[in-house]
């Protein structure tokens, strides 16, 4: 490690002398009194003038550098392929930013400024959902991870890579209170989120930086993928690349996927062949296209249905086996269950009620057999309970199920005689008549409050349908909010066509995370499309400013209830419960006087936006204005007030 | 505020939900069918829009009594018929909270009854062309 600056006023002197050497340039030195550094208290560093030192300390004799270790981590990082860095802009990480932009030359990884660092994990969450991979966020190791915690949370239950790099100045003599550096150390930076991170680690050289960050890669992108976590020392930044360090970046070789054990994979197949009504839920399944298409083919092989719990997009929506309309039916049906990473195996199968006493039941017959495929196996933490209700299955597979299906459906085909086949035809054309009835079902429920106002979800879905279907679009929100309209009437098939949800349920995500993903679909030409909850992008709405600034194309549509909703019923669950004030559950859950402006709040932030619009009518004129400012490569906002769900 | 949700439980739990409600509704709207109309109190439409919006009906149901398949089902412009609509607001055996006659009275309950009838019926889903 370099100890070139270890003089106790090393770095302070260097900073001391740029900042008089600035004063110098503008005033007469005589003009201003020196102070001395005694001082300088923090809370009054804005109202003193510029220091001038009349007297240059002895020991500041290096004011220039060629190469610090910042550039070297950024080598790194253009070794692992980040595309950009998403960050808000801290001192302790200052090095790191400077080298970014000039050094590396702004370019993989480009920086995408932005205001709030849950944003920029959100942001980065979204990307992932896309991509594929991670994109890399800076953050202060305190005040700014402590505002990142709550999205790399989420980005943790939802089983996506982060790259999160934190500044941070352990050397506490080198430490300057101008710059509030004590109150942004700390001892142990990764420990407030170490709960909800994959792996950290605290380089203490360049060359264990390099392999660290080469190793944290790695971790994050093995499935289950989470975030991991790297303190970038501000000494290691900062200090000159040591000679004669011969530093090297070590080889990243992803690590391949588990796979289950083939006796069980054997076992599963000749379950699910014997079986009279098998059933797949999936959940966070598909890493890939590939992870798409291997399901429809293990479904169609064995014509069983797939409830698709929508954590990703794992299976084509408007599939005949798509029974996921009709889940409820098709759980009760089934003699033997494959969970693919279903995260929640247990409320697939089982329903609770929210009354005074809170009662289960399971919906699924007593003597089904239940199979499981997961990395959730491979790794659990105990404090956050992100592992859902333990789910006593009879076949374990701590595996991967995309990688494991190859093998899965070759073992099933192997398995199947002339006699099987005719029974799996039967079935299958059943289900593709309730499919279809299914489907049906949700154009007629559409049909409801078609010309209310405020504007029903269904309607607000089908307009928006109606201006991109022609497109190659992505849409990049959570639906949950939105009654699932989308997935209920619109034909997903690819991979980008939905990211799924926000994992932990931490509301603010869906703002940050659809620019996020739009910034990954913008290369690609893709058109994403966001129903943006009013309540999510209060937030952090200046996520809007990044999207302008960056040219970042993404048509977001307000489902603008004024209200949050989610908590309005709550409370008014309560309410009913106590038989008491049943009219006052808007108290602390709705936008109400004054009503909120969202087409204001994005135009003040540089983004085209229109509304409120109240009217389902004037819905195709303003969607197909708004689509030709994204399609121009801009962001679009319209502000629309909705149905309630 | 309350920020963690059950996503996907809830999920489930509201689907089954539709489910239950809806294999109700279809067999109570066939009831419903048979009934006449003396069987339903009189009730005032303006004020039951009032009420069904005052004691959060809308919330789960949506201000047209359209339903969700996330909170409620559809309850307009096909109500059930008056006494299990009265008789399950009391005494819910779902998901949805009780509305005690100490907190909504009777007559709130025809009037709520009457504004869901008197919602329009929509087209046919396959007559519009943004559901084909």
């Amino acid at each position: 490690m370099a100890k070139s600056r270890k003089t106790p006023a090393g770095r302070r002197d260097f900073l001391k002398s740029v900042v008089a050497g600035a004063a110098t340039l503008a005033a007469p030195a005589e003009a201003l009194p020196a102070r001395p550094v005694a001082e300088r208290p923090l809370h009054a560093m804005p109202l003193l003038p510029p220091l001038i030192e009349t007297d240059p300390p002895a020991d500041a004799e290096v004011l220039t550098l060629d190469r610090s270790g910042s550039d070297f981590m950024v080598d790194v990082m253009k070794s692992l392929g980040f595309e950009y860095v998403c960050a808000v802009a801290g001192s302790s990480f200052r090095a790191l930013h400077e080298s970014v932009i000039n050094y590396g030359g702004n370019k993989s990884p480009e920086f995408i400024t932005c205001c709030h660092e849950e944003s920029s994990v959100a942001m980065a969450h979204g990307y992932a959902k896309i991509e594929g991979k991670p994109l890399c966020i800076f953050a202060h190791g305190t005040v700014g991870l402590q505002h990142a915690s709550m999205a790399i949370y989420n980005a943790y239950c939802d089983r996506v890579p982060i790259y999160i790099m934190i500044g941070n100045n352990l050397d506490a003599t080198m430490r300057d209170s101008a710059y509030g550096e004590w109150p942004h150390s700390v001892q142990d930076a990764a420990a407030m989120v170490r709960d909800y991170v994959k792996w950290d680690d605290l380089p203490i050289s360049l060359q264990h930086f390099a392999e660290s960050a080469v190793r944290a890669y790695k971790i994050a992108m093995t499935p289950p993928m989470a975030p991991v976590l790297l303190v970038a020392d501000s000494e290691l930044q900062e200090n000159p690349i040591p000679e004669n360090a011969n530093l090297h970046i070590p080889k990243l070789t992803l690590t391949t996927p588990p796979q289950g054990d083939s006796g069980a994979v054997a076992e599963a197949a000749r379950l699910l062949v014997q079986a009279e009504n098998p059933l797949i839920v999936v959940d966070r399944y598909a890493r890939t296209q590939a992870g798409i298409e291997l399901l429809v083919e293990l479904a169609e092989t064995l014509q069983a249905p797939v409830i698709d719990q929508a954590g990703r997009m794992n299976f084509p929506t408007q599939h005949p086996l798509n029974q996921s309309n009709r889940r409820g039916a098709a759980v009760a049906n089934a003699d033997v269950i494959l969970g693919l990473e279903a995260t929640d195996f247990w409320s697939a199968l089982n329903t609770m009620h929210d009354q005074v006493h809170r009662t289960s039941r399971p919906i699924m017959k007593s003597d089904a057999k239940l199979i499981s495929i997961t990395t959730g196996d491979l790794y659990t933490k105990a404090n956050y309970q992100d592992f859902y209700r333990y789910t006593g299955v009879d076949l374990a597979m701590a595996a991967d199920a995309e990688a494991t299906l190859p093998s899965l459906i070759g073992e099933t085909k192997r398995l199947i005689t002339a006699d099987r086949k005719r029974a799996f035809q039967d079935r299958g054309a059943k289900l593709a008549s309730a499919h279809e009835r299914a489907l049906e079902q949700a154009r007629t429920d559409a049909s409801y409050a078609w010309d209310a106002s405020p504007v029903s979800t269904a309607r607000l879905c089908s307009e928006v349908w109606a201006q991109i279907k022609d497109e190659d679009w992505s849409l990049v929100s959570i639906l949950r909010h939105f009654s699932w309209w989308p997935l209920r009437l619109w034909p997903f098939d690819k991979h980008y066509q939905y990211i799924g949800t926000q994992g932990g349920g931490g509301i603010g995500y869906n703002a940050p995370a659809t620019v996020g993903a739009a910034l990954a679909n913008r290369k690609h030409g893709r058109l994403s499309v966001s129903f943006q909850d009013d309540g999510d992008l209060l937030f952090a709405p200046a996520v809007l400013w990044t999207a302008a600034h960056h040219r970042i194309p993404l048509l977001s549509v307000m489902h603008n209830n004024r209200a949050y909703h989610e908590e309005l019923m709550h409370v008014q669950r309560m309410a009913n419960r106590h038989s008491r004030g049943i009219d006052r559950a808007g108290i602390g859950t709705t936008f109400e006087d004054p009503h909120l402006d969202f087409a204001k709040l994005a135009q003040s932030m540089g983004v085209y936006a229109e509304g409120p619009i109240d009217n389902p009518k004037d819905l195709a004129p303003a969607l197909k204005r708004a689509i030709a400012v994204v399609k121009r490569g801009e962001p679009a906002l319209l502000d629309v007030v909705t149905q309630p769900r | 505020m309350k920020r963690f949700r059950a996503y996907n439980s809830a999920i489930l739990v509201a689907l089954v939900m539709m489910l239950i409600f809806s294999s109700t509704r279809v067999s109570v709207l066939s009831a419903a069918q048979g009934s006449k109309s003396s069987d339903v109190p009189a009730g005032n439409a303006e004020n039951g829009k009032r009420v069904f919006t005052n004691h959060g009906c809308y919330e789960c149901h949506g201000r047209e009594g359209q339903g969700s398949t996330m909170t409620g089902p559809r309850i307009a412009p096909d109500p059930v018929p008056f006494e299990v609509f009265a008789r399950y607001l009391r005494k819910p055996t779902g998901e949805m909270p009780p509305y005690t006659a100490q907190v909504v009275p009777e007559q709130d309950l025809a009037d709520i009854y009457a504004f869901l009838r008197s919602r329009p019926h929509p087209p046919a889903a396959k007559t519009n062309p943004l559901l084909k």
